[in-house]
């Protein structure tokens, strides 16, 4: 059994996770609580923000994100990979800096235009 | 002359804007310091805005540019890199820039939206030194996100607001080491949610109940802090000190509305808030000057910011193409355990269906109810599962119930079921 607190919404619910029988969760007051505990002990993720070099803006730095959640186990190895990015001015919402990030298969976009 | 000048372009700024325009007001003017709208969301990179507003969960600075954009389809004018000085209940707007020089512009209705600042070691009298190295959180985020540079090494936070948990995942994969996040009171200040994703995820501890007692240097730097555990009456217990050798301090210990221009010009002010006091449209004692967001009272989630800051906006226009609201004003009191109320007064003949009250309570609660009194008499009472200090409470009082207090006020409290 573990236990862990809830993250959805702020209401923070104390959920105990059965992961000796098919992972049911129990202490949730909603469904998303339930699937937010199985997620959380068997592939807890989360979606990564950090900043890549930009040079000719307004800013030295452009902000980015992962496109979707990444494993958790993930996130410093594709900072790793974020040291060596480099986007120049003019930059815009949306456009990818990185592809497969850390074998993720998921791709760092930037999130603000510069 | 305009028919709305906005004192601001943050969330708050923009949304009222936005609002006023779609109301209907044609002459519109955002006056903003910096050199882009946004405000302190360009900073806050990470994710988590919008969640109620769009549904989908954004990063700070793609939830501004969803306004941003929205104003582009308006005809709503920006003046940058401009500073209001002076503001007065002739609806007079001093501004200075360097490309302008001095200015004196004449709006029908203005929107109080500059937002809030942190907090400083000065307010709290931390003991110890005074090196290089202690930064407010906010201060450090705009360094690290904005200039790109690295703060810190080893780092203490004091504090468990929503910026210092922040503030504390962002360092940690920047490659810093957050050796402990240490809060006064025996809860956190910021969202569960944020006490999981920014501190347990990366394996720092959060000592409830502690704080700093002693700030050292070494060559001018930050060297080491002492960290006590505090008894029932927030004094020091002597033996219980932890000792961190680190070269950075960043502090989140709470935000102060910014509101310098609102006393200058004569609004009432709530000692409780730090804002002004406002009505049920958010318009201040100053008829014509509304306030809303952070300037008001300090929001946790900028979703919020942006439904107030449209009922802000939408007043606006109402005075302007209506005239003044006249309706007689029924004062809102907090009671047990609630620490203010936003709006503070409510003119019930002017509200629709219901009126928005926004408030916070002094401790945690699990089950539990927040009342409505008219002196001895309950009007209304609301369930709520949990409730806590860092997390702003809501409830929409009909307007039946507001026709029905005989008193003149209303107390709004709470307690356990």
């Amino acid at each position: 059994m573990k236990e862990l607190v809830c993250i959805v919404c702020p209401k923070g619910c104390r959920l105990h996770v059965d992961d000796e029988n098919g992972f049911t969760v129990t202490g949730n007051s909603c469904p998303r609580g339930a699937e937010y505990g199985k997620n959380e002990i068997q592939n807890p993720t989360r979606v990564l923000t950090s900043t890549v070099r930009l040079s000719g803006g307004a800013y030295r730095r452009c902000p980015v994100k992962t496109e979707k959640a990444v494993p958790k186990g993930k996130l410093l190895d594709i900072m790793k990979e974020l040291n060596h990015v480099e986007v120049a001015s003019p930059v815009s919402i949306g456009q990818v800096v990185l592809t497969n990030a850390a074998g993720t298969g998921v791709n760092v976009v930037v999130t603000k235009s510069l | 002359m305009y028919d709305l000048i906005v004192v601001g372009g943050g969330p708050a700024g923009l949304a009222a804007a936005n609002s006023a325009w779609q109301k209907g007001l044609k002459n519109i003017l955002i006056v903003e310091r910096d050199k882009e709208l946004g405000g302190i969301l360009n900073q806050c990179i990470h994710n988590g805005f919008g969640l109620h507003r769009f549904k989908e969960e954004l990063t700070g600075p793609e939830y501004a540019a969803r306004f941003i954009e929205m104003l582009k389809d308006t005809g709503v004018s920006v003046l940058l890199d401009t500073m209001v000085l002076e503001i007065n209940d002739r609806h007079e707007v001093h501004v200075i820039s360097a490309q302008n020089g001095y200015q004196v512009l004449q709006a029908k209705s203005i929107v109080l939206s500059m937002g809030c600042r942190e907090r400083t070691r000065g307010a709290i009298g931390i003991p110890g030194e005074r090196p290089a190295g202690v930064f407010t959180a906010g201060s450090a985020q705009r360094y690290l996100n904005l200039e790109g540079y690295m703060v810190g090494k080893r780092v203490v936070i004091l504090g468990s607001g929503d910026i210092g948990l922040i503030m504390a995942r962002r360092m940690t994969l920047e490659g810093a080491q957050v050796l402990a996040c240490v809060e006064l009171m025996p809860y956190s200040g910021g969202l569960m949610r944020n006490i999981v994703q920014c501190l347990q995820d990366w394996n720092i501890p959060l000592y409830l109940s502690h704080t700093i007692t002693d700030i050292r240097a070494e060559n001018g730097r930050v060297s080491h802090v002492t960290v006590h555990k505090l008894d029932e009456n927030r004094q020091p217990i002597p033996g219980t000190n932890l000792e961190f050798d680190c070269d950075t301090v960043l502090l989140s210990v709470g935000l102060i509305p910014e509101n310098e221009l609102t006393r200058a010009a004569g609004i009432e002010m709530d000692p409780r808030t730090n804002g002004a006091v406002v009505y049920e449209n958010m318009e201040t004692s100053v008829p014509g000057i509304f306030a809303c967001g952070n300037v008001v009272h300090v929001h946790d989630l900028v979703d919020y910011v942006s439904a107030e800051s449209e009922r802000a906006g939408a007043a606006a226009a109402e005075f302007v193409l209506k005239g003044q609201r006249e309706g007689k004003a029924l004062e809102l009191k907090n009671g047990a355990d609630v620490s203010y109320t936003v709006p503070q007064k409510i003119r019930a003949d002017d509200v629709g269906k219901a009126a928005d009250v926004f408030f916070r309570v002094r401790r945690v609660f699990k089950n539990s109810v927040i009342e409505v009194h008219d002196g001895e008499k309950l009007l209304a009472s609301f369930k709520r599962e949990h409730m806590a200090p860092g997390e702003m409470e809501h409830i929409l009082l009909p307007r039946k119930i507001l026709d029905s207090a005989q008193g003149g006020q209303i107390t709004i409290s709470a307690r356990e079921a």
